[in-house]
């Protein structure tokens, strides 16, 4: 947070010295304007951790940050994200319309809360919520939504990967209300600390939903979330089948503390649950750790994973794409390599 | 139920093998002589259309499925494709070579031409494989005030207009009952896109092509957004490779990865 507002106010200083008083006011009566709102992910009453992210970004911003929780029974969950430093408000909606998210009562929940509080900025993570809901309150608002940021240059500049991460495109924004989504791995979830912001209950306007949210089915696992872990083992299409997948990825999942994920290839060949795919259209990941095994590593599948700080390759064939960007390669059958490199960590 | 006139937005984007490059004046991304073609997830929303109705999967049956562009000429190709996949029609709004088009223009021109063409079912891509917004689809379903279902990857229809879209999400699937009219967006588990076998192609030729421009809607090309600048991300060199088990270990420790 601090950087940012440093420099802007720099900015502001550096234009009153050089006589510009009419250009420095508008500048400073602009940064007195912004306030952010960061938009918060629940469930069952639960806050999601990795929603937080929000607030970080909302913090490069300077001025003003609130938070926005809407659900069934959503008091503790706001408590818990009132305990981040340097937030001035939570605004609570406790109604159960909100609970699954449905765009179509959420969007215009969020728009009311939005004109109520004047905000200039609003927040929520790319994730399957934030992609969901937050292009309908663009819309409403008629605002050009910036999809997927990974870096904020000053309140209307800001940075975000296109055609798959192959390019980085800086944009600056001229709306009055800024609409964004953040990656997550690009934003460190703020912790809940020592704040006390205060908890205010939001407008309702009790929009119908034309949508009923009928049932889900997600699924269940003791390991590490895969967009948040530290450490992602990876399987492809070398593990030949969903038996392998388990057989061999599991264990050094296990053994490492690791996260799972997949390539399309494994997806669509039903080794793996959907919801593990890495890449373009799948999760983005950013792990101190991804060890890729059998993957070849198509652009597509990069675009998910190659902001990790190391990589990782198993792979038999030595020429594929995976080498150039992996820190460390072994060329090998994985059937061999994996179970052999599983025991020796286990035994270190 | 009512019979489903479904239109079908597509884009035609750098082909999703090509690995794009940036311009040398740092303004976009090299399109000069590149290889085109439709963006993928909208492949899955002419296919999901076809089949809708050659499975006779609606109560209603299907009166009408016309897949509709903006973008240059040549985007024409890609409207010829979608024809040929079993499209009955084609719209192209045409704009100058070069001059793109944000979602939210996107999205108030399809609400224009929802209502010119009486769609009660517009089936998009989830996004499309250049700009990676992932918001067209939700933005015309808050324009026009309809359900919205993103990232299906199974639509079923059932009495009394319902539709019931299985979608992708965080973890794993959700089911939501919409109700038509309503905004489906496609994830890649939805189907496998048909080739348009020769025939077909030859018969697409054949088939209506409407081209119209941004005015035509009383829309202009407003951007909100103004690229500053697009670079190339930072290049990951290989770190080379080990030779055994023991070497990969000994190199994640070095890295302090282990």
């Amino acid at each position: 947070m601090l950087p940012l507002a440093r420099r802007t106010v720099a900015r502001s200083a550096g234009r009153l010295i050089e006589g510009a008083p009419a250009l420095a006011f508008r500048c400073y009566t602009r940064q007195r304007l912004l306030s952010t709102l960061a938009v918060l992910e629940q469930r069952d009453g639960k806050l999601n951790a990795g929603s937080l992210s929000a607030f970080t970004a909302a913090q490069k911003l300077g001025g003003p940050v609130h938070g926005f929780i809407a659900g069934s029974s959503v008091g503790a969950a706001a408590e818990e994200a009132a305990k981040v430093d340097g937030v001035e408000k939570i605004i609570v909606v406790d109604n159960a319309a909100y609970e699954k998210g449905l765009p179509e009562n959420y969007a215009p929940l969020l728009v009311e809360n939005i004109k109520k509080g004047g905000y200039t900025h609003i927040i929520a993570g790319h994730t399957a919520f934030g992609k969901n809901l937050l292009p309908r309150v663009a819309a409403l608002l008629d605002s050009q939504q910036i999809s997927d940021i990974t870096s904020i240059e000053s309140e209307n500049t800001f940075v975000r990967p296109i055609y798959a991460g192959n390019a980085i495109a800086t944009v600056e924004s001229s709306d009055a209300i800024k609409i964004i989504t953040i990656r997550g791995t690009a934003f460190a979830a703020a912790t809940p600390e020592s704040g006390s912001a205060a908890i205010e209950q939001g407008v309702d306007p009790n929009a119908d939903s034309p949508t009923e949210w009928v049932s889900e089915d997600l699924a269940k696992s003791d390991r590490p979330d895969l967009a948040t872990a530290s450490k992602v083992v990876s399987g492809g299409r070398g593990l030949k089948s969903k038996e392998n997948f388990d057989k061999i990825m599991m264990p050094l999942a296990d053994t490492l503390g690791a996260a799972i994920g997949a390539s399309r290839a494994a997806v669509d060949s039903g080794y793996a649950d959907n919801s593990l795919q890495v890449g373009q259209t799948g999760k983005v990941v950013a792990p101190q750790l991804y060890m890729a095994v059998g993957i070849s590593g198509a652009i597509q599948h990069l675009a998910g994973m190659k902001d990790s700080k190391v990589i990782a390759a198993i792979n038999t064939d030595g020429d594929a794409p995976i080498f150039q960007v992996a820190d460390v390669g072994l060329v090998g059958d994985l059937f061999d390599k994996v179970p052999e490199l599983t025991e020796k960590i286990k035994s270190s | 139920m009512s019979a489903l006139r479904i239109l079908v937005p597509v884009k035609r984007v750098i082909d999703y093998a090509v690995k794009p490059r940036v311009n040398k004046a740092q303004t976009g991304i090299e399109t000069a002589g590149v290889k085109h073609s439709m963006n993928p997830f909208d492949e899955l929303s002419i296919e999901e259309s076809v089949r809708i109705r050659e499975k006779k999967r609606a109560p209603g049956g299907v009166e009408d499925i016309c897949a509709i562009s903006a973008g240059p000429a040549k985007a024409q190709d890609i409207l010829r494709t979608a024809m040929a996949m079993g499209a009955d029609r084609g719209i192209l709004v045409e704009t100058k070579e070069g001059e793109d088009l944000e979602p939210l223009t996107v999205a108030k021109m399809l609400q224009k031409a929802v209502e010119q063409e009486k769609s009660n079912l517009v089936i998009l891509g989830k996004q499309s494989i250049d700009d990676d917004a992932n918001q067209t689809g939700q933005m015309l379903a808050g324009l026009l005030g309809w359900s919205q279902a993103t990232q299906a990857s199974k639509v079923e229809f059932g009495e009394g207009d319902t539709v019931l879209v299985t979608k992708e999400v965080d973890g794993g699937v959700e089911t939501v009952r919409g109700k038509l009219p309503m905004i489906v967006t496609t994830d890649l588990r939805l189907n496998e896109p048909r080739y348009a076998s020769l025939p077909n192609i030859m018969k697409a030729k054949k088939k209506k092509l409407d081209k119209l421009s941004l005015s035509d809607f009383g829309l202009q090309n407003e951007k909100r957004l103004k690229v500053l600048k697009v670079t190339e991300p930072p290049a990951r060199t290989g770190g080379g490779k080990v030779e055994d088990v023991d070497g990969l270990i000994g190199k994640l420790k070095e890295l302090g990865a282990l």
